[in-house]
This record gives C-alpha cells, structure tokens and sequence, in this order.
C-alpha cells in the first residue's frame, strides 16, 4: 500500500549516523556501542558521551521493544505526511535499554497503547533509503 | 580506572592524550558546586510591550524592536545613554551575525555588555538572570532586554535545519511535528502514568482564557472558551486539541534590569529578583529518561532556594504554557503539587486572577498569545505589571511574589525567577 503514497523523506545520515543508515537498507536495526564502556548510546554521537572514545562499533538489536510514548498524527505540512495521516509518531523504548523515535503501523492508529509490544520492521523512503519502523508484536512473542 | 587511550579520527593509530580521573558524578547532579548566589540587588525596572497580533501589518523585526525599546526605557525613566547592556532574543526568522550591535547602534545604546541569548522559550527568563549577574559583576548597570517577532523577508523557521542535527536526521524521517508532536507525546505518557484526562488538561485553556477576557491586549480577549470548546476543536497530535496549542503571532516585549539604587530611583516599585535557576535537560527527546520529569525540579528548585520561599508563599505562577500539558507539568515539577497530580490540581483549583493560585493572567500564551519568543517573555511582564499592583481588572489581591518559568524546546530548556514586590 505504501508504494502508492509519496515517498517519506530520507534521512540526511550524519558520518557517525550512516551506519545506523546503511544498516537498515539491509533491514538490520543497529546501535552505537561503546567498547570500552560496554554501553549503548542513541541517537548515535560523535563519541562516547561517558568515556570520550572515538572508536565506537555498532551492535545488533532485537528490534523488540514497547511503546513508552505514541501520538497520533492527524495534520502535516509535508505532502508524504500529509498523504499518511492519521499515523502514529511513538517513542520505543527497546529492549537493549534505548530509546527511538519512530511510526507503529499496520495497525489502527487509534488502537496503539503505551506499553504496548512492538517489533521493527523496514519501510522504504527517498533515494533508496529505507527507515526502520514498528508495528505490533504477534501476541506470543517476548 | 586506566588511563583512556584515543585515536584520532580518521587515523588508525592510538594516540594516548592523558587520563582522565573517574568521577562519581551522577544524572541528578552532574557538577557539584557552591550554592548559586542569591541575586538580591537587581530589579525589573522597566517594561514595554508591543501586544500579539495575528496580522504583521508590515512590521519587521527591527522595527517592533524599536518601538518596544523606546517604551521600555520611557517606562523606566531611562534615556539610551543610560543603558550599558543590551540582550536580545533569536528569531524565527533568523537574524543576521552582529545583529545585537546592530540593534544596539539603532537604539542609540553604546553598551558594555552585547549579547544574543538564546534558550528557547526560556530565553526571557534567562536574560533576567544573565543580566542581574553581568550588573553583580559590574560589567553594565542597565540592561535593556528585548524579545521580538516581527515580519521579515526570510522565514527561517522553514528553511534546512542543521541536518545532522536530531531533529533533521532521526525525527524528520518519521513526520515529527516538532513540538505539536512531541507534548502530545508527553501528555500521552502523562495520561498513562498518571490518568490525566482531556477534560483535566482543558481546564488550564479554560481558566486562562478567562483571564485573557479580562485582559483587552490579548489576542482572544473577547471569546470565552468552555472545556466543551477545547474538547470539540479538532485534534492535531492526539491527545492535543487545537485550543491546547498556542497560535503564532506577531508582537514584541522588552523589559530593563537595573541594580537596586537605579531602581530606587524610578518610577515604580522596583521588582526585585530574589532567586533564580535554570537547567538544560536534553534537545532529543530520546534524551529525556522521563518525559513526565522536567528541568523545572531543578531550576525551581534551585530559585526556592536562593530567594528563601516555597510554592506556598508563591501569589502568582506565570508558568510557560506552549501547550496545556506544559502549564501541568510546571506545576508539579516547582512543588505546587505531588507528581502525577497535576491533572487533578488543574481541575480543583481556580487558576484565574480571582482564583486562588492565580496563574497566567495575561491569558497566557495560549490566549494572549506567542509572539516568537516575546510570548515567554510576556510571563516576565505580566509578573512585573502583578507585582507593581497595575493590573487592572486582573490584578490579583496583594500579589507580593511570583514564580515566573521559561520553557524551551520540547520541555529541553527550564529557566525559573523568583520576584518579589520590592520598596516599602
């Protein structure tokens, strides 16, 4: 269905953003890891925000998680928006212990609920670009 | 803990550049420090203001800056060779490089102090304090404040943001709204964890609008609104409704900080800043760990401190209300009421000017309207027009102090006064 909206908007990848980026066309959803602290940080910086250090590496991520915060959407200026609402904006907390920003779809939007489970998935958008996004995990799974 | 060991980008040798110790600082507390100085010898002397209007008329920038300066320091009893520090605000617009000496060279100042602050909602709050403290370290005796939106060519608010920002790279992707969007997502969690309801958020739009009723200047001054009103205006970002959200506006406040024999000196009650604090907690909101806990715990908490009060003494709250959500989170986070209660608090209590925790007289922003970042710094006036005993038809009985609160970003950027009616 989605390939007769507009496309979303890519993302314009930061350096230390573009492996997040680049894995997700690959329909892996990635975080930024600290090898010296052992520690998870997103959205993806620079550098360690505890120790500093440079030289951070990516790890994957179970792509589960719960709903900690969802709006639902129902104006907006940009046409690929505007062509989807109502969606839903949510915050997901994963069970890796971040945070991200994202959409829960292929669901109604009025049905999503804080602390609901959800599982990621890929949609495409812009330019070849592709965005990770969530939708509700089949009841059973963890 | 080892020393650390670096590389330098772009390069695949490590480089040591030195240890740093370990410390034992926490989220809470990040720099422990000496108590922050009370700042008790500087005053509001002087206020101008150039009312919310949904029509520019013409009006750029520059030009409601000036008309606001010259009211202010009229206000003040001021001419421009007396003031000595000049502070303005950002724009939506996006004002040029030098634009405070700019503005500085118009209005005649040759300051000592020249500054563009910028802290979003909370950059009014935030130049009282920069100014009180610049006026304590005898850098400038006067200075002049001014936050303004007026109509220029470029509209900066719409052109490309820094896109590896957060906001370009991991919320543009997902249709953010930006603010709209991201209260709702903090009214919604508030909802969840605490059961605040549409009709409990509504009552803050209510009450506030009556008292922009009794306020001629504000933008909705003649239009009563009903809690049935805010719940049948369209939804924009669930929970949010149309009539929870400020409407953006045209319009220019500026007010004049002064150590306290300038005050002394003028012509109307001085008043006095007697405590202040200000916390910058995230810009992302992934940052937040909890988007029901905001910086105002430690910024209020910290102006309670320095002027010596609690929210009890507190006679009037002028409480930063982007949204409705907003004005609820301010109350619990400065200590009105217990976390989570703020929706109940909200519905018990009569925040008009008649009411007994008068809040937002002006109207708010949500009714008086958000001129840019004039809007916040309408709560920095209205308290002063409080505090001097001129408010007319709202004026709140006896009104000696009031906590006014900035708010910037989504909830990002707290900056929090205490001022107290000072003379005899």
């Amino acid at each position: 269905m989605s390939d007769a909206l507009p496309p979303r908007p890519a993302p314009e990848p930061s350096d230390h953003g573009a492996p997040y980026w680049a894995a997700a066309t690959e329909h892996r959803l990635v975080l930024q890891h600290c090898p010296r602290c052992d520690r998870l940080q997103h959205f993806p910086r620079p550098w360690c925000t505890e120790c500093l250090a440079d030289d951070l590496d990516v790890v994957e991520s179970s792509g589960r998680g719960t709903v900690y915060a969802a709006t639902v959407v129902r104006r907006h200026p940009n046409p690929a928006f505007a062509a989807r609402v109502p969606y839903v904006l949510a915050l997901v907390d994963l069970d890796e212990g971040v945070r991200v920003m994202s959409n829960v779809v292929g669901c109604d939007p009025e049905s999503v609920r804080v602390g609901q489970r959800v599982a990621v998935g890929f949609e495409p958008a812009a330019d070849g670009t592709v965005v990770p996004v969530f939708a509700p995990a089949d009841p059973g799974s963890p | 803990m080892a020393p650390l060991v670096f590389k330098t980008s772009g390069t695949g040798d490590p480089r040591p550049v030195g240890s740093i110790p370990a410390t034992s600082a926490t989220s809470d507390d990040p720099s422990p420090r000496a108590p922050q100085r009370t700042t008790l010898d500087t005053a509001i002397i002087g206020i101008g203001e150039v009312p919310p209007r949904r029509r520019s008329d013409g009006a750029t920038t520059l030009d409601l800056v000036a008309r606001v300066a010259r009211d202010a320091m009229l206000d003040a009893h001021l001419r421009p060779t007396d003031v000595d520090g000049l502070l303005l605000s950002p724009t939506f617009t996006g004002a040029p490089l030098t634009v405070a000496s700019m503005v500085a060279d118009l209005l005649g100042l040759r300051p000592s102090y020249c500054d563009v602050v910028d802290v979003g909602g909370a950059t009014a709050t935030g130049m009282v304090w920069r100014a009180a403290a610049a006026i304590e370290a005898g850098v400038c005796r006067s200075v002049l404040c001014v936050l303004a939106e007026g109509a220029d060519p470029r509209s900066g608010i719409h052109a490309p943001s820094w896109p590896a920002l957060p906001n370009g790279q991991w919320e543009r992707p997902y249709g953010s709204l930006g603010p709209n969007s991201g209260y709702a997502l903090a009214a919604s969690r508030h909802a969840y964890e605490f059961g605040t309801t549409d009709e409990q958020r509504a009552k803050v739009a209510v009450d506030q609008r009556t008292n922009a009723c009794a306020n001629p200047t504000s933008l909705f001054a003649d239009t009563p609104i009903t809690v049935d009103d805010v719940l049948g205006s369209p939804l924009v970002c669930d929970p949010l409704h149309l009539l929870e959200i400020v409407m953006p506006c045209f319009g220019a406040t500026a007010f004049i900080v002064a150590p306290a024999d300038v005050a002394a000196a003028g012509p109307h009650p001085p008043v006095v800043l007697r405590g202040f604090g200000e916390q910058i907690t995230h810009s992302s909101l992934v940052s937040l760990p909890d988007l029901t806990r905001t910086g105002i715990v430690e910024s209020a908490g910290r102006a309670y401190a320095a002027a010596g009060v609690t929210p009890a003494d507190i006679d009037l709250v002028s409480a930063y209300d982007c949204y409705t959500i907003t004005v609820i989170l301010t109350l619990e986070d400065a200590g009105f009421c217990a976390k989570g209660q703020g929706g109940p608090f909200v519905a018990d209590h009569d925040l008009t000017f008649a009411g007994d925790l008068p809040c937002n007289t002006h109207g708010g922003q949500l009714s008086y309207g958000q001129a840019g970042l004039a809007g916040g710094a309408s709560h920095v006036t209205e308290a002063v027009v409080q505090l001097r005993g001129a408010g007319g038809a709202r004026q709140v009985p006896d009104c000696r102090l009031a906590l006014v609160n900035g708010n910037g970003g989504i909830l990002a950027e707290q900056c929090t006064l205490v001022l107290e009616r000072g003379g005899a």
